[in-house]
């Protein structure tokens, strides 16, 4: 691709709303996926930390 | 071995004759179903003609999908199945007993109605008998296909649309095949090629699914 | 004999036990998430600056550097998933299993990508957001047997038996979906109302290609430092009462 500037990047030849919609969703897409797997991560730590205290201390 | 098999099917048969409103609901869902379409879309005869193969046999997957829970949960509650996981005849030739007891209570009479739809939807005999072959040689798929889903969601809770959402992915190239048999004689071709798949696919179901099935019971009855 | 093949793998076939693989997977991550970075870095550059605007379809091809390794990966990742749960069905270990129940989401999310990517590629093209092609098709009811896998291990509480209930399921599909392919590819060709065909791709450029390919790997770098994270707090879940676990936490 020749270099024309950053608004016929944006543009990219009239489609731009199509390309960057897909590059752009999946960008989004990828990092929900990311933040709930950290989410998942610190709920199960929570869990285990939950479990850790009673566990010493009922049991 | 054959003797196992004949007592299989025969007791099934004997059950669901015994509750023959469970089996009559099916096949009135199949008619319903397919008398809703026209209802939907018009009457206009050749478009009714054109999409009657497709609407048909989508109505028969899912009549095929409300009957299978009566394939292991009776069994399951009052605690036969244990009994046949535990016995010494082969679980998967009891399973395909069973499969073959279900086909003969829900497969069978859909095919035979078939001949009515085709009047309904004002198909040529060619067609009418190409839809009845493709469904003679069909169903027994999804009832195969179906007791896989049954017996993996046996017991769960939501079982009915979780056994549709496992299993329909699965009907569809018994749906392309069987649609596709029908429009192909509507086009002039022959529905032979079509025909001759879905009894592969149906040979193919018969000899791997009662193993995939056993497996499955095992692991949600253990 | 056992002592043999545990031998024969150097040592290794200790990392199927939770406690030992859970910290070298946590070592493993960054440096797949790095070449994930890297490599789709690569891939886009290529992708935007290196090939060349295609004749007929202008820029929106370019839609493809998204749309073709999503469309891989998700299949590729689908017959992974079904392997690690048909080994977690047959050698009874559970490492395997939650492998497999970590690698469908990012599966189920990556079919996903390929079929929005695909739309929005088909409405320039084609002039519609969904086209009936055999590829989208296919991808679609893929989406709904990972979907149909994740909701089965979800209505299943006891963990072993949705492990073993989803391999059943993994398995049966994966045996599936050349049949399944088979038969959209050819129902496909029969209605030919559009003779469109995604797959009728440009015919590609060497750049094109590389820079697929490239974003191919970057994808599946990715889809492995996710799958590890997953998997990590799957292990944290389901070990989470093991004395193991109470020290990492203790520790932490």
């Amino acid at each position: 691709m020749v270099w024309g500037g950053w608004d016929n990047f944006w543009a990219m030849g009239g489609y731009g709303s199509f390309v960057w919609g897909s590059y752009g969703v999946t960008v989004v897409a990828l990092a929900i996926e990311v933040w709930l797997v950290s989410m998942r991560r610190r709920r199960a730590l929570a869990e285990v930390e939950r479990n850790r205290r009673h566990g010493g201390e009922g049991r | 071995m054959l003797r196992t098999l004949a007592a299989v099917v025969r007791r099934d048969l004997l059950l669901a004759f015994r509750q023959r409103a469970d089996v009559a609901n099916t096949l009135l869902f199949f008619v319903v179903v397919v008398t809703m379409v026209p209802l939907g879309v018009g009457a206009e005869p050749n478009l009714l003609r054109s999409i009657a193969p497709g609407v048909v046999w989508v109505a028969a997957l899912l009549a095929a999908i409300l009957s299978l829970n009566r394939l292991f949960a009776a069994d399951f509650a009052d605690g036969t199945l244990e009994q046949m996981l535990i016995s010494a005849e082969p679980l998967p030739l009891i399973v395909l007993g069973k499969t073959a007891a279900h086909w003969l209570v829900t497969g069978v009479p859909v095919t035979a109605i078939a001949v009515v739809l085709g009047i309904m939807f004002d198909l040529g005999v060619g067609e009418t008998a190409t839809l009845m072959a493709s469904l003679a040689l069909g169903t027994p798929v999804l009832s195969l296909i179906g007791a896989v889903g049954a017996a993996l969601t046996l017991g769960l809770r939501g079982g009915g649309v979780l056994v549709s959402l496992l299993v329909l992915p699965l009907y569809v190239p018994v749906l392309i095949l069987g649609a596709g048999s029908v429009e192909a004689v509507a086009a002039g071709l022959g529905g032979g090629p079509y025909l001759l798949l879905l009894g592969a696919l149906a040979l193919f179901a018969i000899v791997l699914t009662p193993w995939a099935v056993s497996a499955a019971l095992r692991i949600s009855v253990e | 004999m056992q002592t043999n093949v545990l031998a024969a793998g150097g040592g290794w076939w200790k990392y199927a036990a939770p406690n030992l693989f859970y910290p070298l997977a946590g070592k493993m991550i960054p440096w797949f998430a790095a070449a994930a970075t890297a490599l789709c870095a690569l891939g886009l550059y290529i992708g935007f600056f290196v090939a060349p605007t295609d004749a007929t379809q202008g820029e929106s091809y370019r839609i493809i550097f998204i749309h073709v390794p999503s469309a891989w990966m998700s299949m590729f990742l689908y017959v992974v998933m079904a392997f690690w749960a048909a080994v977690g069905l047959a050698l009874n270990t559970r490492l395997s299993s939650m492998m497999a129940t970590a690698i469908a989401p990012t599966g189920a999310i990556m079919t996903f990508i390929a079929l929005w990517s695909g739309a929005l590629w088909g409405r320039p093209t084609w002039g519609t957001y969904w086209v009936w092609d055999a590829r989208l098709t296919s991808e679609l009811i893929l989406l709904f047997l990972y979907l149909g896998f994740m909701a089965l291990q979800a209505a299943i509480d006891d963990p072993r038996r949705a492990d073993k209930a989803g391999a059943v399921l993994a398995i049966v599909g994966v045996v599936n979906v050349p049949i399944i392919y088979f038969s959209v590819k050819w129902w496909n060709t029969l209605h030919q109302g559009a003779s469109v065909s995604l797959s009728k791709a440009p015919t590609m450029a060497a750049t094109m290609l590389t820079g697929m390919l490239v974003m191919a790997l970057g994808f599946w770098m990715y889809s492995i430092a996710i799958s590890l994270a997953r998997v990590r707090a799957i292990i944290l879940e389901r070990e989470r009462r093991s004395d193991w676990i109470k020290e990492l936490a203790g520790n932490a």
